[in-house]
């Protein structure tokens, strides 16, 4: 019984990670999907997020106020950065938008270095949620198990926008075909702000989560959007859908591996993402390639 | 013409007999220019001319330096300086082109990267490689029986490697070859209906110029003596990349300026601040807002070379 207890806590820790790459991964695969640009800043909202995290801990105590609070400065920030420099991108080419992008991962690094110090920081869990809980005969820090059902109520939240209301039918038009979405008079620029500002400020909210768990240092903007851009390009571009499913398969893959193959653990992610895209080219949930 | 071969001769001239009138610390800054300007040139061959815009270069420029770095403390000679390199990297750049031609666009940006990235894991964690510290006092080879190890015999040895790799990537793009990857490069389902075996010559493209970015690898590591698995992370890529935006990408010369530019910069604004990556990302942002054809397309009077 230990064994099966042992894997089954594995596979929760896998989930909590997972359930963090999801947030994370959504702006990346809408904002793919709809402007055609690989954002590779879109790990420093993550990193944002969570020092914006420890400065409200920091001035009112309330980790619940963080998680409100800094993913709301996050997307504002990201509100900016579309108006301001990807904007005037849109209709050149996908070079320019990578050495924008890149530009801005190292801005916000050393931004980052200058406001809050290099040293590595972390985000205290709540008092609520220091203890550890028995699930089914395995102990998981009750902490994991909140970021767990938090993660999946707003992936159910996000289904339910995205599926079920106006607002979601406009942000899938503009995902499938903008310019289409454009003929048929919706205002997409305001969209493209709006959708640039909320897939940040989720990478926001996914760095003040993870802090408890992963502690917060400058580089993570550069490091964290590997195992995101993975999960994109495994779940299929500009598919929700994906984002989730390749979120959860390399959350489990990331963890097991930590644990099995302690060698080789980091392999593991790459080899997931190369067996899916030796099968399905286009990702788990893609469109099909032209 | 004229004035501009005169003007070519009189740079090469200077870059040889710059360490007759420098100090060390400037010929060191030159070096690592000549490096990274080959390796980004390299880049610029397949970004500029074929249309590929690899993020995963680093895998070769990584392969080229462990290769280097595990052969020469035991045979420090030529071979192991730049033969076995070059061929170490032109074998990978065989293996992960073949997997990643298949697809385009931004689908080839994170295949290449994460190719890269897995070298980069596999590196980072493997104890015979050096783990996270990677490998260590490197020498430099003997080269016809003569050690290259003082900064004046280096600088005659890199210039002819690097200067033969740039001759070398310069006749390619002239020869018949790199007009045929300029034709992919703007209409590739024209090539293939025209009858151009399109793949193959996407995949030989690849295979130059990762044999190249191994070549630069293997030069780095000689010129820093070490090399840990930094050399493979997506970074490095990320700034060859830079360096051939910000030269001009399809000048192949460009990549010079580029990479003079980058590492000019950096030393120059971290030796009077310690935020040189926030002005340095400044100065990107702001370069492709205000200057998007780089600094051969400023000096050519035209802004927007390539739309």
């Amino acid at each position: 019984m230990l064994v099966v207890s042992d894997v089954f806590a594995q596979a929760l820790n896998g989930l909590a990670y997972g359930v963090l790459l999801f947030l994370l991964s959504v702006g990346l695969t809408l904002i793919f999907g709809m402007l055609d640009i690989v954002n590779l800043a879109h790990g420093s909202y993550y990193m944002l997020g969570a020092y914006a995290g420890v400065t409200v801990l920091m001035m009112t105590d309330s980790f619940w106020l963080a998680l409100v609070v800094a993913p709301v400065a996050v997307g504002l920030v990201g509100a900016v950065v579309e108006r301001l420099c990807l904007r005037p991108l849109y209709r050149r080419g996908p070079l320019d938008q990578v050495l924008l992008t890149f530009g801005l991962i190292y801005l916000f690094e050393d931004l980052v270095k200058w406001i809050w110090g290099g040293r590595v920081r972390s985000i205290p869990a709540p008092a609520l949620l220091t203890t550890s809980v028995n699930v089914l005969g395995a102990t998981v820090p009750s902490y994991r198990v909140f970021v767990i059902v938090f993660g999946l109520a707003v992936a159910v939240a996000l289904w339910l926008l995205v599926e079920k209301t106006r607002l979601g039918a406009v942000i899938r038009a503009a995902v499938f075909d903008s310019e289409m979405a454009a003929g048929m008079g919706i205002p997409i620029d305001r969209v493209f702000t709006g959708v640039f500002a909320f897939g940040a400020g989720l990478a926001g909210l996914s760095g003040v989560i993870a802090g408890p768990i992963q502690s917060a240092a400058p580089s993570i903007g550069a490091t964290i959007l590997i195992p995101a851009l993975i999960v994109v390009v495994v779940g299929g571009l500009g598919s929700l859908k994906g984002s989730l499913v390749g979120s959860l398969i390399i959350g489990q893959a990331e963890t097991f591996g930590k644990a099995w193959l302690p060698g080789a653990s980091m392999l593991m992610i790459y080899a997931v993402m190369a067996l899916v895209l030796t099968l399905r080219p286009q990702g788990l949930f893609g469109r099909p390639l032209k | 013409m004229r004035a501009r071969s005169i003007g070519l001769g009189l740079v090469v001239a200077a870059v040889v007999a710059f360490p007759l009138v420098a100090g060390p610390y400037p010929v060191k800054l030159l070096q690592e220019i000549l490096i990274w300007g080959i390796f980004a040139m390299s880049l610029d061959l397949l970004m500029g001319y074929a249309g590929m815009v690899s993020f995963g270069h680093s895998a070769f420029f990584g392969i080229g330096a462990y290769t280097a770095a595990l052969l020469l403390s035991k045979w420090p000679g030529l071979l192991a300086a730049l033969g076995a390199p070059a061929l170490a990297a032109a074998v990978g750049a065989l293996v992960i082109g073949f997997l990643s031609i298949r697809v385009g666009g931004v689908y080839f940006i994170m295949l290449t990267l994460a190719f890269s990235q897995m070298f980069f894991a596999l590196t980072f964690q493997n104890a015979f490689l050096g783990a996270e510290d990677g490998i260590t006092s490197v020498p430099r080879p003997h080269v016809f029986g003569l050690r290259i190890a003082a900064l004046g015999a280096f600088h005659v040895y890199l210039l002819a490697i690097v200067g033969a790799a740039a001759l070398f990537l310069h006749s390619i793009v002239r020869a018949p070859f790199g007009h045929v990857l300029r034709g992919i490069h703007d209409n590739e389902e024209r090539m293939q209906a025209v009858g151009y075996p399109v793949a193959r010559y996407k995949l030989l493209a690849f295979v130059i110029a990762g044999t190249v970015a191994g070549v630069a690898g293997s030069l780095y590591t000689q010129f820093v003596g070490s090399i840990s698995p930094d050399a493979f992370l997506w970074t490095t890529s990320g700034e060859a990349l830079l360096m051939v935006i910000i030269g001009g990408t399809g000048t192949l010369n460009g990549a010079w300026l580029g990479a003079a530019a980058f590492i000019l910069l950096q030393s120059l604004v971290s030796s009077y601040t310690e935020r040189w990556m926030l002005i340095l990302g400044l100065t990107f942002v702001l370069f492709v807002l205000f200057a998007p054809g780089g600094i051969v397309g400023a000096l050519r009077g035209r802004v927007g070379v390539r739309s």
